[in-house]
């Protein structure tokens, strides 16, 4: 009991110095941890207004109490199933499809023969990756309009033009696919990194046993970058919830609504459109704590799988 | 020998002729949207509406980029999103390496409380609506502020800046600076910041796009016109038709032809909107390459 009291005083002594020592460095962070508080902690606190009925009139802290009212409201609505069909169903099409074009585009690259052709390829089909999610679906909706190009060669082959922007059926496709296109050389850059990073003896003894391209690429390349996707792909499937609304947002319309509105956006309507507050702030509380599990559950996986995580 | 040789080769060559192949379309499939948006932005009315323009430009013109620039509502929309841009990054840095660069600190006690309590808020975002209520509780709602301070700290970025820290100044650096007597700061502006310039121009340039391209925050922040980031206007511009119409209605045309314009219009506002992202890209894409880099070997 002595000696652990000592050791406590000890501790205490050595934080005490450690701080004096560094007081500048504590003084550094002083504002970063005022803003975090201030931004990020307070509208977490903020966030009880999910069991209350807010009022403008009482504030945050004065509305009154109504316990789980709203979550229950939102589980019996007839929105919760489509939400939640909508949001994991665009979640899953995206890291499904997503799986293969940054890999074959990294090893395509990594193998080209013209370095010039290659180093032109990678500039290009990483541009898209700049260019915002506003203008990114501006492009969207004039290629693929009724008169727009796309249509055009449609019309050419002597088919029915094709409403893409309003078509219910094809939002998920034309989100997925305009996704990859945007950001399919950016993602490149990281199985690059991996290929990188193997060991040019491996591939001197592959081509000592006189082993093709082909199985290099399926005996060295591929499973030298699985681990790297097999960990996007789990870190993707925490996400799966909060999956962004900003382009989903910009891409919703009246006519494609059915298949287009995820819990993100339903969470914006509600709230800043219709002014729903507290209902709003319960769908958005749910999300939130759903992701929080999924992405600790994911994190513990992918560190006992690989010992690489999130955090 | 030799035989085996030839076989492999062409196993070889047909792989090459495959993966050539591959990439051109590839290059084709991103290029050919870009290509088609600026040929028809500087194509004629006519030429677009008929459907006759996919990879050059048909009689070609600057008539759209010219009402572009005679609007007072994109110009405005540029001007406050290179202030934003700017004022932004700045307030991002400062604050991104107060933060990081204590935690890189070995001997600073308390360090994984703070990386948690900042990892945290990455990973359990706090509703919409209550951040929306807390800024306006601050009285920032359709200030310029609002559009710099909400979003001093990216997290990820953050953790990127202590890892470069901590992998490329070894700690001896540290505790020799210090028996120089040199204090923390010193050793901040002197020792960490000259040695760190490639990580700095990493989040320069994150910091920057991200504010350059966002609309979200000053769709809902702002509600003063004359305050509108870019890309709020740009979005709003698209949006609408009527503003477009309002755009065009200077040139004495047929309303039937006046559809003909808004569509060129459309086109010359997307390439108007990429234009400096796009000038710059080259000059910075090897930095964001270095980015997702230093960014996956985080440990």
């Amino acid at each position: 009991m002595k000696f652990r009291k000592a050791e406590l005083k000890k501790d205490v002594n050595r934080i005490r110095k450690g701080i004096i020592r560094h007081w500048q460095l504590y003084l550094l962070v002083l504002a970063p941890i005022t803003y975090l508080v201030i931004f990020k902690y307070i509208p977490l606190i903020g966030s009880v207004i999910a069991f209350k009925d807010y009022s403008f009139v009482k504030g945050v802290f004065g509305s009154d109490w109504v316990g789980l009212k709203h979550f229950i409201r939102f589980f019996k609505s007839p929105q919760f199933k489509t939400l939640m069909l909508n949001t994991i169903g665009l979640s899953l099409y995206q890291i499904i499809a997503g799986v293969a074009p940054p890999i074959l585009l990294a090893i395509a690259l990594n193998y080209v023969r013209s370095k010039i052709f290659g180093k032109t390829v990678q500039m290009v089909t990483y541009m898209p990756y700049f260019i915002s999610t506003v203008l990114v679906v501006g492009i969207l909706s004039q290629i693929l309009s009724l008169g727009g190009p796309v249509n055009q060669i449609i019309k050419a082959m002597g088919v029915e033009p094709v409403h893409f922007m309003g078509d219910p059926k094809l939002f998920r496709t034309i989100y997925v696919f305009s996704g990859i296109w945007q950001n399919n050389g950016y993602n490149a850059v990281i199985y690059l990194a991996a290929l990188a990073a193997i060991s040019p003896e491996l591939y001197e003894a592959a081509i000592i046993d006189g082993a093709s391209i082909w199985k290099r690429i399926y005996y060295i390349d591929i499973p030298s970058i699985l681990p790297t996707a097999v960990i996007l792909l789990i870190l993707a499937c925490g996400r799966i919830l909060s999956i962004g609304y900003e382009k989903v947002l910009l891409m919703q319309n009246n006519l494609n609504l059915q298949t287009s509105d995820i819990i993100s956006t339903y969470v914006y309507r509600v709230g800043l459109i219709s002014m729903q507050y507290s209902y709003s702030t319960a769908i958005g509380l749910f999300q939130s704590v759903v992701s929080f599990i999924l992405l600790v559950l994911v994190n513990k996986v992918s560190r006992s799988l690989n010992e690489t995580s999130l955090w | 020998m030799e035989k085996a040789k030839t076989k492999k080769s062409l196993s070889d060559n047909l792989f090459f002729i495959v993966n050539g192949l591959f990439l051109l379309i590839c290059f084709i499939v991103v290029a050919f949207p870009i290509l088609n948006v600026v040929s028809q932005s500087v194509s004629s009315p006519k030429a677009v509406i008929a459907g006759k323009v996919f990879l050059w430009p048909v009689d070609f013109n600057l008539n759209a980029y010219k009402q572009i620039f005679q609007n007072k509502l994109l110009m405005t929309g540029y001007k406050n999103s290179f202030l934003y841009t700017l004022v932004g990054t700045f307030f991002n840095i400062v604050m991104t390496v107060a933060i990081a660069y204590p935690l890189s600190r070995k001997d600073f006690i308390g360090r994984n409380v703070i990386t948690g309590i900042f990892v945290f808020t990455m990973i359990f975002n706090a509703p919409l609506i209550p951040t929306y209520l807390n800024i306006k509780n601050l009285g920032l709602l359709d200030t310029f502020w609002v559009m710099v301070i909400p979003g001093a700290i990216s997290v990820y970025n953050m953790i990127i800046a202590r890892t470069f820290f901590q992998n490329t100044i070894p700690t001896e650096l540290f505790e020799a600076s210090e028996l120089d007597g040199a204090s923390d700061m010193q050793v901040l502006t002197n020792v960490v910041l000259p040695l760190s310039k490639p990580i700095l121009a990493v989040l320069v340039l994150y910091y920057a796009v991200g504010h350059w391209n966002a609309y979200f925050d000053g769709m809902i922040y702002l509600n003063t016109e004359m305050k509108f980031p870019l890309q709020v206007v740009l979005r709003n511009i698209l949006a609408s038709v009527e503003m477009i119409e309002q755009m065009v209605s200077s040139i004495t045309v047929q309303d039937a032809q006046r559809l003909a314009y808004v569509e060129v219009m459309k086109y010359a506002i997307i390439v108007f909107g990429s234009i400096p992202v796009l000038l710059l890209y080259p000059f910075v894409q090897k930095y964001f390459v270095k980015g997702v880099m230093i960014g996956s070997v985080k440990g």
